[in-house]
């Protein structure tokens, strides 16, 4: 019971990072229909440049506290990031809306390959590894069930960041163009909401939200490469379909499953095959909930 | 052929007890009917009746929360097509669709989907693509015959010039008459029409009439249309069945349907102008007298049938405009006003299609009286006229003038005839 | 008037100045980090930031000049060179069939003499170098254009060709095809490994493999629609995949299989010894040969693909897939099984990637499950797409264009004269690959051959634009 309890504590640790970058998928495709195949190298640079962050801080000031250290890096990433993503967007995907829609897919394809590439030309292609970030644990008392301190780190930043999310989707102005884009977009652009503005910016939420996974993940592991952005990727993506793609909440359920499934398949049957398991699973859900867990199905109007 | 159908009373589809529910919704109620074989059944009623809904259980694109749907081919087969996938519903039990909204393969042309719908006897002639790929003769031959059956059907519905077009580029009443031919080339024993005069025009209508009844002579293919043009459904179908809310209200011949208190209640394809125009001169009277408005807003769609009815036998006769020789007397803004209506009586002008009560009672006003009044008008009157109902082009859309023509023809023919007068 | 132009000139240069600032500022937010920073890892082991203020510099510049150039040159003359389009009397047709037909029949007939065309070539720049006339040695150098080249990219032309079917065809989105070219690569190495089995037995039996691969993968979530079965057919993939790198006990890992049997020319190997090839036709022993013998064999399978492909499109099971990428609902409608179309396209797609695959194997003489991952998948689809969904030579020009280009800049060593010897064009491979990705497809978003011709005709043959048809959404 302790090791399936410690089991789930991992699993769950690393379905809330899954669960972070299906979002950015989610909303993505819920707003303009699009697999944004770039997401998970957007993640992937989003870990680079807190990597980056980082080491700037400790050559160039020295000793900074964990936290503060933690925040700027997520914050400076959480910015490029999103930049990078509003570009992306600009460049690649708009001039592609309303065309036919493998079109962007392939913009998107391609511009995850150049991505990838883009950080190993001008990062080199060995792992980056730092130092760890946070260290310890606590031991629940009674059991020799652990929580690593960077555990909880990345549990309460995914709350927190939901939370701060949920907000901004159900309660803003923002929220509203946006949920209003993904009913109908011609209808909300003819009541006067900026379509453009509104997809853009739902890029570079998607991204932030990437960015801060990126940095998460980071902390977690100790080392990023730059081919990090593909597993990672197509896993929240798995997340995101197996949640029912154009909710976000089913994002989040989707990434907290797919890493409880990763995390007990690892655990007590092979390691080897925890990919597999997951995709397997993806695979059985969808012949019997064919929109995924929460997505809405889909009637089909005759 | 007609007559023949009329004696053989056996069902072409026997629908009992059918149910469906879309979670709370109820959107078909325990509803029976039977459509003849050989005739042409309309399903009829206001939006969300369940009228699609109805041909979706039928057809297999929906699974019916309960009830039975049997199918009673020709050589006596009897299929339960509640059971049915919807394609075997079409291969097996030889049931075609159309759609409400059109469903052409855009992207192939007008030949190819007519080609598509030929799939299963190809198929099979192709010894399932084998055979055919190694260029046996069997499929060639049959390919040669599926192109000539197409070509049939495509002069049936005059698109043979457009044969190698995308179906994507026709205009719609094209479309529509398309996405006909593709269900016969299916050989269907039974043909469901969801709206198929929709959109069109009154001479695309009228022809579709005629594509409808010569699908039924030629073919014998039983029909069942949903339509919300009286006129079509008034001139071919043979039975009618009303919805309203997925109950029946009504079942039975064009005539009996149309008398029938309860489906006058159901506003029987009432137009929404119309009921603007209740409500204003529901107002002008000031009469709050909801019980009159129906009466009134009945009677008028009535009218509406009778006049359709009437109007067809007139037009299959070639005809010349009759000239009126009524004095010119200024009065209002119209060239051929009178003071007062000839004989001491009106034409109800209601009886032209687009007139309502309120229109009538303005154009006598106006000094319109009679039908031939209005044919004899000129563009400058169509002007006036527009002017002062406030309409812009609607007579002209709604050609007044040709539809007093032929009451004007029509009620010299008959005098007293149709003169009910005036507005009740 | 002149006045006028000339002050809307500056307008457009000071638009287009402050356009190139704005994307200067940007592409130093972008570049900031990534590109002013490089991590270097020191003897010890850990991570440096080593500056490079001046590469940024040039990202920055550069960005910057080229938002400028397109701004205030190449936009104003794309405009001006619509409103003279629309302006200009509708330019007399070209015959597109005709110029059509002429470049299948010209690229054909290349085809076919391509490796001679090689050679010769070769050989004559040997003779202007040396003024040796050297046939022999033509046809050693030929292999590296006849190898890389020739066989690199019609084994893609192939498997587009192949996609095509599923995607192009039938519109359902495939991003896994490349599990069928690893089932038949891994049941050619593994048949003929294990019961010394022959190429041309193995070659329908892979292809067989791979179909009953794709029925059995294909029947439980071919109703699945739209992205799902996307994501799903990824996710097989990589399950396949993942089973080839950890079933260690038949694929031996990630160490792949090696020595895999070649192909034999009917039963005559391609072998130094006195049975070999080279001897029987008393040539010199080369590995050329070989090469030549494969360009043909998969110029042949292509082939093949391509005439069932066309012969299919013009029986109910192609036209049935064609109708069911417009409307599926429209074909039910019409009594066609769904299902099993979806299924006989899936399987049939599937099959011709397991003859590539076996065509692989035979090749290279090792298989690795390194060879079948995801981005495999990707530029196969890509070049479906990028050729334009559908037309065959749309395909094989994309293929061309994207492999041939990529195979090319493995040949920019020269760049190493300009940038320093520790310059890899290698690296930039797929980085330009990408770009190039995106860039062809903005400037043409429906493939380079957007037109579909009609599977059959009553009064002419008219290809049909690409705004009509529809793309799928299975
Ligand atoms: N798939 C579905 N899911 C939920 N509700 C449905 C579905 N299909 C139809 N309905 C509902 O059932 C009711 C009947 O719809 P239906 O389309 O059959 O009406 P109709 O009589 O064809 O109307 P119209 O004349 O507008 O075509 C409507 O309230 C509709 O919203
Ligand atoms: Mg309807």
């Amino acid at each position: 019971m302790e090791y399936f309890i410690q089991q789930s504590i991992n699993g769950l640790t690393l379905g809330s990072i899954y669960g972070l970058i299906a979002i950015g998928y989610t909303m993505v495709y819920g707003i303009i229909g699009m697999i944004n195949f770039a997401h998970g190298d957007v993640f992937m640079l989003g870990a680079f440049m807190a990597m980056i962050v980082f080491l700037a801080l400790t050559t160039f000031i020295g000793g900074v506290p964990v936290v503060l250290a933690l925040l700027l890096m997520m914050l400076v990433a959480m910015l490029l990031t999103g930049l990078w993503s509003w570009t992306i967007e600009r460049l690649a995907y708009r001039p592609l809306r309303g065309s036919f829609r493998l079109a962007p897919l392939i913009t998107a394809i391609g511009m995850s390959i150049a991505l990838s590439n883009f950080v190993q030309v001008t990062q080199g292609p060995r792992n980056k590894p730092i130092p760890p970030l946070v260290n310890g644990g606590v031991t629940i008392y009674g059991t020799g069930i652990t929580i690593a301190y960077k555990q909880m780190v990345i549990v309460i930043v995914t709350a927190i960041l939901l939370a701060a999310f949920w907000y901004l989707v159900n309660r803003t102005t923002l929220g509203r163009a946006q949920r209003s884009c993904e009913q109908d977009r011609k209808m909300a652009a003819l009541l006067g909401i900026d379509v453009d503005k509104t997809i853009s910016m739902t890029f570079v939420m998607g991204a932030m939200l990437a960015a801060v996974a990126g940095t998460l993940y980071l902390m977690f592991y100790g080392v990023i490469s730059f081919t990090d952005g593909f597993t990672p990727g197509v896993k929240a993506f798995t997340a995101a379909v197996l949640g029912g793609i154009g909710s976000l909440p089913g994002a989040v359920v989707g990434g907290l499953l797919i890493g409880l499934i990763e995390a007990l398949w690892s655990a007590y049957f092979s390691i080897d095959y925890k990919d597999v398991a997951a995709f397997s699973i993806l695979a059985i859900v969808l012949i019997f909930l064919p929109s995924g867990i929460l997505g809405r199905p889909e009637v089909e109007k005759v | 052929m007609v007559s023949e159908v009329r004696n053989n009373p056996s069902p072409v589809l026997r629908v009992e007890h059918l149910s469906m529910k879309f979670g709370g919704l109820v959107a078909i109620n325990d509803l029976n009917f039977e459509a003849k074989r050989g005739a042409i059944t309309a399903l009829i009623g206001p939006n969300g009746a369940g009228k699609t809904t109805v041909f979706n259980c039928i057809t297999g694109f929906y699974k019916p929360t309960e009830g039975m749907l049997t199918m009673t081919r020709q050589n006596g087969e009897e299929y339960l097509l509640e059971r049915m996938a919807d394609f075997v519903i079409t291969k097996k039990a030889k049931v075609a669709r159309t759609f409400q909204n059109i469903r052409l393969f855009s992207g192939l042309t007008v030949l190819e989907n007519l080609l598509v719908a030929q799939h299963n006897p190809l198929m099979l002639s192709s010894g399932y693509t084998i055979l055919g790929l190694l260029g046996f003769p069997t499929y060639k031959k049959a390919a040669a015959d599926a192109i000539e059956k197409a070509r049939f059907w495509l002069q049936k519905i005059n698109l043979v010039e457009r044969a190698d077009d995308p179906a994507g580029d026709l205009p719609y009443g094209a479309q529509r008459r398309l996405e006909i031919a593709r269900a016969m080339c299916t050989d269907p024993e039974l043909l469901c029409l969801d709206e198929p005069a929709a959109g069109l025009n009154a001479r695309e209508s009228a022809e579709l009439n005629q594509l409808l009844l010569s699908i039924r002579e030629e073919t014998g293919t039983s029909i069942i249309l949903i339509e919300h043009d009286m006129s079509v459904v008034m001139e071919i179908s043979d039975h009618v069945i009303v919805l309203e809310y997925g109950t029946k209200i009504s079942d039975g011949t064009p005539e009996t349907v149309k008398n029938d208190p309860k489906v006058i209640a159901a506003y029987l394809g009432v137009e929404d102008e119309e009921v603007v125009e209740l409500i204003e001169h529901a107002a002008a009277t000031g009469s709050d007298d909801i019980t009159a408005a129906v009466d009134l807003l009945s009677t008028e769609a009535i009218q509406e049938i009778t006049e359709t009815q009437a109007e067809v036998p007139v037009a299959a006769k070639a005809k010349t405009a009759a000239k009126p020789a009524a004095p010119a007397i200024k009065a209002g803004a119209t060239a051929n006003a009178l003071a007062a209506p000839r004989e001491g009586e009106s034409d109800d002008l209601t009886l032209i299609k687009g007139i309502g009560p309120v229109n009538a009672r303005r154009l006598n006003e106006h000094g319109i009286f009679h039908f031939d009044q209005i044919a004899a008008w000129k563009k400058a009157d169509v002007t006036a006229a527009e002017a002062y109902l406030a309409f812009d082009g609607r007579i002209a859309r709604e050609d007044w003038i040709g539809q007093a023509k032929k009451l004007a023809k029509e009620s010299q023919g008959k005098p007293a005839a149709k003169k009910t007068g005036g507005a009740k | 008037m002149a006045d006028i132009q000339s002050s809307g000139q500056d307008s457009v240069y000071a638009k287009a100045a402050k356009e190139a600032v704005f994307a200067g500022i940007i592409a130093f937010g972008l570049f900031f980090l990534v590109v002013g920073f490089r991590t270097d890892q020191n003897i010890n082991n850990e991570l440096v930031l080593v500056q490079r203020w001046g590469l940024l510099a040039i990202f920055v510049a550069v960005a910057a000049i080229g938002r400028f150039i397109f701004a205030a040159f190449i936009t104003p003359s794309r405009e001006q060179a619509k409103l003279a389009k629309s302006k200009a009397p509708a330019a007399a047709k070209v015959d597109r069939r005709s110029l059509k037909a002429a470049v299948s029949r010209f690229g054909l007939a290349l085809l076919f003499i391509y490796p001679f065309v090689v050679i010769l070539i070769l050989a004559l720049i040997q003779f202007a170098v040396t003024g040796q006339w050297s046939f022999q040695s033509g046809v050693q150098g030929s292999l590296k254009y006849v190898d890389n080249f020739g066989i690199q990219i019609l084994i893609y032309v192939m498997l587009a060709w192949g996609l095509n079917i599923v995607v192009g065809l039938a519109g359902l989105l495939d991003l896994g095809y490349v599990a069928f070219y690893a089932v038949g690569a891994y049941s050619y190495a593994l048949l003929s490994a294990h019961f010394g089995l022959s190429f041309w037995l193995l070659l329908p039996m892979a292809g067989i493999f791979a179909a009953m691969w794709g029925i059995v993968l294909g029947f439980p979530v071919l109703r699945l629609r739209g992205d799902y079965l996307a994501i799903v057919t990824l996710a097989f993939g990589e399950i396949i995949r993942l089973v080839l790198i950890n079933w260690t006990v038949v694929t031996k890992g990630t160490f792949g299989i090696s020595g895999i049997a070649k192909a034999t020319l009917f039963g005559i190997p391609f072998t130094p010894g006195p049975t070999g090839f080279a001897a029987m036709f008393g040539l010199p022993n080369s590995g050329v040969y070989y090469k030549i013998f494969l360009y043909y064999l998969i110029l042949f399978l292509a082939l093949l693909t391509a005439w069932v492909t066309i012969r299919l499109r013009r029986m109910p099971i192609g036209r049935a897939w064609e109708a069911l990428r417009e409307d599926e609902i429209a074909c039910r409608s019409l009594g066609i099984n769904t299902t099993t179309t979806k299924l006989t396209a899936f399987a049939t797609g599937a099959m011709f990637g397991g003859f590539a695959g076996s065509f692989f194997a035979a090749r290279q003489g090792f298989v690795s499950p390194e060879s079948f991952v995801f981005l495999e998948s990707a530029i196969i689809l890509a070049i479906v797409v990028l050729g334009g969904m559908g037309s065959l030579i749309g395909i094989a020009i994309a293929a061309a264009v994207m492999i041939g280009g990529t195979e090319l800049l493995r040949e920019l060593e020269f760049l190493k004269l300009i940038f320093g010897n520790d310059f890899t064009p290698e690296l930039y491979r797929m980085l330009l690959f990408g770009l190039a990705m995106i860039v062809v497809m903005v400037w043409k978003p429906r493939g380079f051959v957007g037109n579909r011709e009609p599977s059959a005709f009553l009064h002419e043959r008219k290809m049909i634009s690409s705004e009509f048809t529809k793309e799928g959404h299975g």
